[in-house]
Parts: structure tokens; C-alpha cells; sequence
């Protein structure tokens, strides 16, 4: 499609004029935020997070499960989308087995092409997270064949599940410690709040596209 | 469509700054821009730190630019992407119009592309019968109006929500005039969501392109982005090609200096990292993902070691939102696809001096603008190295069309004052006839020009040279 000799035609003009004389650059240092303890990683990421109209709970260990239960009550969300054969898929698969509830749990199971049309009618959509970073607060998303890129995205409510002990003080400690370069599925990304925009007066809103809420459990 | 036209620079000007409604919309977003990016950047000396960071990686990319390119190309190849290579912007959009015939396209949602508005992809795709959809809502909502965005961050910057609410009543069938915003932003979404679902390509920019991994990284707050590269089924990322870096670790840094400089985040809603199409046992993800490489004479800028460093840009556009100039009047009048302080040194090299030389003097070289570039581009060195282009004799320059601006009048005039100010007998009688006929110059041609808004000078019977002769230097 593209023609070859444009590819050559650009290479060559710029192996010839890359190397024009220019002052030299030193290398840039590494930038690294400084690190944080567990304690206060945990309490800037609320923190942070909530500035930007996330709601945040601190839970221990599944009470999450009961946690969600609640919500999604209160809240009145008729669909709840979910990945199978993930640790929170079963929790939830359990949990709804053990007591019905009157939101109807979705597993995603096909692919977008048939479950499309329905995904744009659910009402909230659960996932998991490879934890946070602290410093600038967001969540760390790495989609999988179980829990889809879009489960984070169409559905008006996202809830995420977080693990504290995941949380890291800054991007490129997460970039690091998760090995990113070489482990990142096709899809990866960084969440920190509901969808927003400034462009009408410059006035925030959120849920332009995206979510309108975003949910996390922090659990401990 | 951006035409060749010349001097229209300060009528649109003039005509910018006695529209009220709109200095007051610049005014109040401008400077709350500056404010918020203010609050993020709060510590100098961290922030001094962290742009010479980016300012390095940047620099030091250019040096060796071909071969990041092709280890991007490698890179994105092994992980499925398409690579293509376009050495304009007609065989870059043609790219993209062949990509959707062969899919059968119709419909492109778009994300927030700088590139595609530098390509005029909307106009093209109209006039080959396809539909180019912006999703982002401040291009949303010029589109609707068949505007150019006039900010590269918030293309809609000129425009409050009463004008907005108005063009939604105008515009969309059925649709009411309201100023809550609310409502406004329920309905594009009501529209917006629709177009995700159906439509059969998704188009994106590119903020960082990493070659170390082929990784396409997008910055947005919205969510259209994640939308247009995730729901339809083949997804094209349009890049220039000074938009690749070596390594992931380079991202980080790049990406807080272009929240922090763009919108006053620290961080964006989203930061999207994507390194190819759906693999095998995925449920989502576009089935298809091409990159188009896009060089439009940025191959021919490296050359120069000086006007090379326009390729550092990261398109935050926060030296519009610090540009006097700018700010008062607003991208429209600028008309360029980038308008502000990175138009005057961007466009005249893309498009030449001849068309779009007029730019590089609409600036005050108050240095504002390069106090705040996150990758310290010292943009008004560049606009006076383009000045004096603009006067060279052909053939001496390096950007196309130099010399435009050069002319025999002045020519004459300058070697003139080069004579009176060698020769002393000459620069006596020059200042004699100043002192003299000075003062009865008719106010006809430039110095009636001058003098509508200024006091015109008077020139002194004595000059300094005589004074200081006559009474010596006090406090010396
Ligand atoms: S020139 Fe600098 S300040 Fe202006 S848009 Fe580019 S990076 Fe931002």
C-alpha cells in the first residue's frame, strides 16, 4: 500500500542528516520520583485518586464481595459484566451461587463481534488490576483473553479491584519491578479516574466516553 | 484547507482582537491553563531538572532518528503492526483511504490527531465519499460548526458554552438550546457511543512511539482514544516521524511534562499502551492495527543543527496558552494547522517561508514561550533565524521559499545606514537633516502606520554623539 521507495527515499535523507553537526547532548538522567513506604504509597493513592472523583474503599482481605453486594443494591445496576476463570470471577460466581442478588451477573465469554450490542447495554463492569502507583495515582490495567480490553471502558460503572500490596510509588518503578518492556500484553494501560473532559469553558466532567464512575476496592 | 495567501496574518489579527466575546473566552481559558500547569509544576528546581530530561531524550532521539525508525518498524512488524511510510500528506491520506476500501469502509471515528488536521484527512474523506468522525468533544463540536480547531489541546478554547449550546441546537436534528453542560456532554456522548459501535475504522495519533518495544503509547483524559483503537475492528495510528523514542524508560518523564505542560495534570485519565492487534484467544481489540509514518519535510528540517529542534515538540501547546500574542487573539488568525509559537517555527518549514513567512513575525520574542517548553525549544531563536531567511538571497537559505521578504527598497536603505554610520562626514550630514527635516516628515505610508497607535518621535536637535562631546559623562 505504502510505496516501498517512499520508506527509502525518507531513510535515506535522514541517515543523511541525522548525523548533521549539532552540539553534542549529554544523556539524559534517569527520572525517578523518590520512593515512598508501603504506608504512605497506600494513603497518597486514595488520596489522589478520589481528588479525581474515583470513590476508593479500603477493604480487608474478600470482604469486597459483601462490599460490592451493597453497592450494587443501593445503586440499583441491573448488569454486572465479569471475567470468567479469574480469582474475582470466582469470588463473585461463589458469592451469587450462595445468595442471589437482583443484579444479573455476565460472564464475557464471547468475542466482541457477538457480545458487542449487549456489552454496550450493561450497566457496570468488574476487573481486576496489576496494582497502582502512588505518585501520580492510577491503576494499572493489563488486559487478558479473560478480562477483555473493553470491559474497562463500555460499561458506565468500572469497578476495579486493587491489591495494596501492588501499589508502587511511580510509573517508572512500575515500568521496572513489572517488567514491563518485555511482559505487557498487546493492550496495557493506566486508569486514573472516570472518563473526563475540560472542554466545554474549560469546566470538568466526567463520563464523556468512558465510564461516568469509577470504582475501587483497596484491599489489605 | 490552509491556501497560500499573503498578509492576511494582521487583518485576521485586527479583526481577532476587536471580537470582545472572544478575548474574553481566550482570556479566562488561557490563563487558567497557565495557572493549573503552574500547580503541578510548583517546585522550580524539580521542574528545571525534569526538562532538561526531556529535552535531552528528545535531542539526542534526533541524532539518531533513522535508526530508531527502523527498529520501530522491526518491532511493530514482529508484533503485528503494519508499517507504512508516506513522504507527504496526499500519500499518507491515500494510505488510509486504500487500508478502508480494502476493508470496505465507510466510517472512521477519529481520535485526536494533530498529524491527520496537518493531512486535512476530514476534507480528503469527504471528497472520496467516506465519513471522518472526531470523537474527541472539542473537535466534536467544531466539526459540527466546519471550524479548524484553534488550540492543539483544546480545539475549542474559543468558544463558550452559550455559542456551544447554540451550535448543538443548529446542528444536531432535535436537539434544544441549553447552556447546562450536562446536557450538552449527555448528548454527544448519546451520539458519540452510537459511532463506536458501528463504525468500521478507528483512527489515532501517537504521542510516543517506543521503538525498543513497538509500543504505540496515547495520553487522553476522555476515553474516545481507548474507544476509536479498541471497538472497530481495524484501528490506524497516524504518526510523525519525530515521535519515536528509544526506550520505555524514556516514556515516564515525557509523559509527565506533557500532562503537567498541556492541562495542569499530573496525570491523564488514561495512558494507553498498545503493541498490536488481537492475538489468538483475545475476545477484543482491533483485528488489524497499521501505523502510518508520516515525514512531510521533517527529514529535510534535520539537516539544519539549529531548526532541527522544532522535531523536539511534544505538541502540549502550552507556549500558546504563554504567548502574548496568542492569547489575545486566538489559533483562527494564525490560519495554520498549528497556530501560536510552535506554528511560527513549524509552519514555515513545512509549508515555506513564501506561504507561511508571515507567521514568523507575528511574535513579540518575549521569550515567554520558551521559559515554559518542556523540552526547552528556544523557540525565539528559531523565529529570529526564520526572520533572517525570510531576507535571504535565494539559494543562501535552507527553508524552502527564504528570501521572500527581501526587496530592493529596503535593500537600498540599509546600505544607506551602513554608509552613514561608517562615514563620518556621512553621519553628519545625516543627522543634520533628521534634526531638521524630522521634525515636518508627512505622516503618509509606514509612519502613518506607526503613528495610529503610537506618538510619533521627535527627533533632537543635538545628538548623543554631540551631548556627550559638549557636557562629558557624569558618574562615570
Ligand atoms: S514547542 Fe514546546 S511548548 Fe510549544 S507545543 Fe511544542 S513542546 Fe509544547
Amino acid at each position: 500500500m505504502s510505496r516501498p521507495s517512499a520508506r527509502t527515499q525518507i531513510l535515506s535523507r535522514l541517515y543523511k542528516n541525522a548525523g548533521a553537526i549539532a552540539p553534542y547532548t549529554p544523556e539524559a538522567a534517569h527520572w525517578s520520583p523518590p520512593a515512598l513506604s508501603p504506608a504512605k504509597r497506600i494513603n497518597r493513592f486514595v488520596e489522589l485518586m478520589e481528588a479525581v472523583r474515583s470513590e476508593v474503599y479500603r477493604v480487608k482481605g474478600n470482604a469486597w464481595v459483601d462490599a460490592l453486594r451493597k453497592l450494587l443494591q443501593t445503586r440499583e445496576l441491573a448488569t454486572l459484566a465479569y471475567g470468567k476463570k479469574t480469582w474475582c470471577g470466582d469470588l463473585l460466581e461463589k458469592s451469587w451461587a450462595a445468595k442471589p442478588h437482583p443484579t444479573n451477573l455476565i460472564p464475557w465469554t464471547q468475542d466482541i463481534e457477538e457480545f458487542r450490542d449487549e456489552l454496550f447495554g450493561i450497566s457496570a463492569g468488574i476487573t481486576t488490576t496489576m496494582g497502582g502507583i502512588a505518585e501520580a495515582a492510577a491503576m494499572i490495567l493489563w488486559p487478558t483473553p479473560e478480562e477483555p480490553r473493553l470491559l474497562s471502558l463500555v460499561p458506565p460503572v468500572h469497578i476495579a479491584l486493587v491489591k495494596a500490596s501492588e501499589i508502587y510509588t511511580s510509573f517508572p518503578e512500575a515500568l521496572k519491578k513489572l517488567d514491563w518492556a518485555k511482559k505487557a500484553p498487546t493492550n496495557s494501560l493506566l486508569i486514573s479516574g472516570p472518563s473526563k473532559t475540560a472542554d466545554i469553558e474549560l469546566i470538568l466532567q466526567f463520563g464523556v466516553h468512558g465510564p461516568t464512575d469509577l470504582i475501587v476496592f483497596l484491599i489489605e | 484547507m490552509d491556501k497560500p495567501k499573503k498578509a492576511t496574518f494582521a487583518r485576521a489579527a485586527a479583526r481577532a482582537l476587536a471580537d470582545t466575546q472572544l478575548r474574553d473566552n481566550l482570556r479566562f481559558a488561557t490563563q487558567s491553563l497557565r495557572q493549573k500547569r503552574l500547580a503541578v509544576f510548583d517546585d522550580p528546581e524539580a521542574t528545571e531538572a525534569l526538562r532538561e530530561i526531556g529535552s535531552r531524550i528528545k535531542a539526542r532521539g534526533l541524532t539518531r532518528l533513522p535508526r530508531l525508525l527502523e527498529q520501530l518498524e522491526a518491532r511493530c512488524q514482529k508484533n503485528g503492526i503494519m508499517v507504512h511510510w508516506a513522504e507527504t500528506t496526499e500519500e499518507a491520506n491515500r494510505i488510509v483511504l486504500s487500508i478502508m476500501e480494502a476493508h470496505g469502509a465507510r466510517k472512521v471515528v477519529k481520535g485526536k490527531s494533530m498529524v491527520s488536521e496537518e493531512m486535512h484527512f476530514n476534507a480528503f474523506m469527504k471528497d472520496h465519499g467516506k465519513e471522518a468522525l472526531e470523537t474527541d468533544l472539542g473537535e466534536f463540536i467544531i466539526q459540527l460548526n466546519n471550524e479548524p480547531p484553534s488550540h492543539i489541546i483544546v480545539p475549542a478554547i474559543h468558544k463558550n458554552r452559550k455559542q456551544i449550546g447554540k451550535i448543538f441546537a443548529d446542528k444536531i436534528p432535535g436537539t434544544d438550546y441549553t447552556e447546562d453542560t450536562d446536557i450538552l456532554l449527555a448528548t454527544a456522548r448519546r451520539i458519540l457511543r452510537e459511532h463506536y459501535r458501528t463504525a468500521d475504522i478507528g483512527l489515532s495519533g501517537v504521542n510516543f512511539a517506543v521503538a525498543e518495544t513497538g509500543t504505540l503509547c496515547l495520553v487522553e483524559n476522555e476515553g474516545n482514544g481507548r474507544m476509536c483503537t479498541t471497538v472497530p475492528p481495524v484501528h490506524v495510528a497516524l504518526m510523525g516521524l519525530e515521535k519515536v523514542v528509544e526506550t520505555l524508560d524514556e516514556v515516564p518523564p515525557l509523559y509527565r511534562l506533557l500532562c503537567g505542560s498541556a492541562t495542569g495534570q499530573r496525570i491523564t485519565t488514561y495512558f494507553n499502551m498498545i503493541k498490536g492487534p488481537r492475538q489468538k484467544g483475545e475476545k477484543d481489540g482491533p483485528k488489524e492495527v497499521h501505523l502510518v509514518i508520516l515525514d512531510n519535510g521533517r527529514s529535510r528540517m534535520l539537516a539544519d543543527p539549529q531548526l532541527r529542534q522544532v522535531l523536539q515538540c511534544i505538541r502540549c501547546g502550552t507556549c500558546l496558552n504563554h504567548c502574548p500574542v496568542y492569547t489575545r487573539i486566538g489559533g483562527h488568525a494564525y490560519n495554520s494547522t498549528y497556530p501560536g509559537p510552535i506554528g511560527e517555527i513549524l509552519m514555515p518549514q513545512l509549508e515555506g517561508l513564501d506561504t507561511k513567512g508571515e507567521l514568523v513575525f507575528a511574535s513579540s520574542l518575549c521569550n515567554a514561550c520558551s521559559e515554559v517548553c518542556p523540552v526547552k525549544i528556544p523557540i525565539p531563536e528559531l523565529i529570529r533565524r526564520m526572520r533572517n531567511e525570510s531576507y535571504l538571497k535565494r539559494g543562501k537559505g535552507v527553508i524552502p521559499g527564504h528570501g521572500f521578504k527581501r526587496n530592493a527598497v529596503e535593500r537600498v536603505v540599509w546600505k544607506g545606514w551602513r554608509y552613514s554610520q561608517t562615514i563620518p562626514m556621512l553621519n553628519w550630514a545625516m543627522l543634520k537633516t533628521l534634526a531638521i527635516a524630522g521634525r515636518i516628515l508627512p505622516n503618509v505610508g509606514p509612519l502613518k502606520a506607526w503613528t495610529r497607535v503610537r506618538t510619533k518621535p521627535v527627533f533632537a536637535k543635538e545628538s548623543l554623539k554631540q551631548l556627550t562631546r559638549q557636557e562629558g559623562i557624569r558618574h562615570e
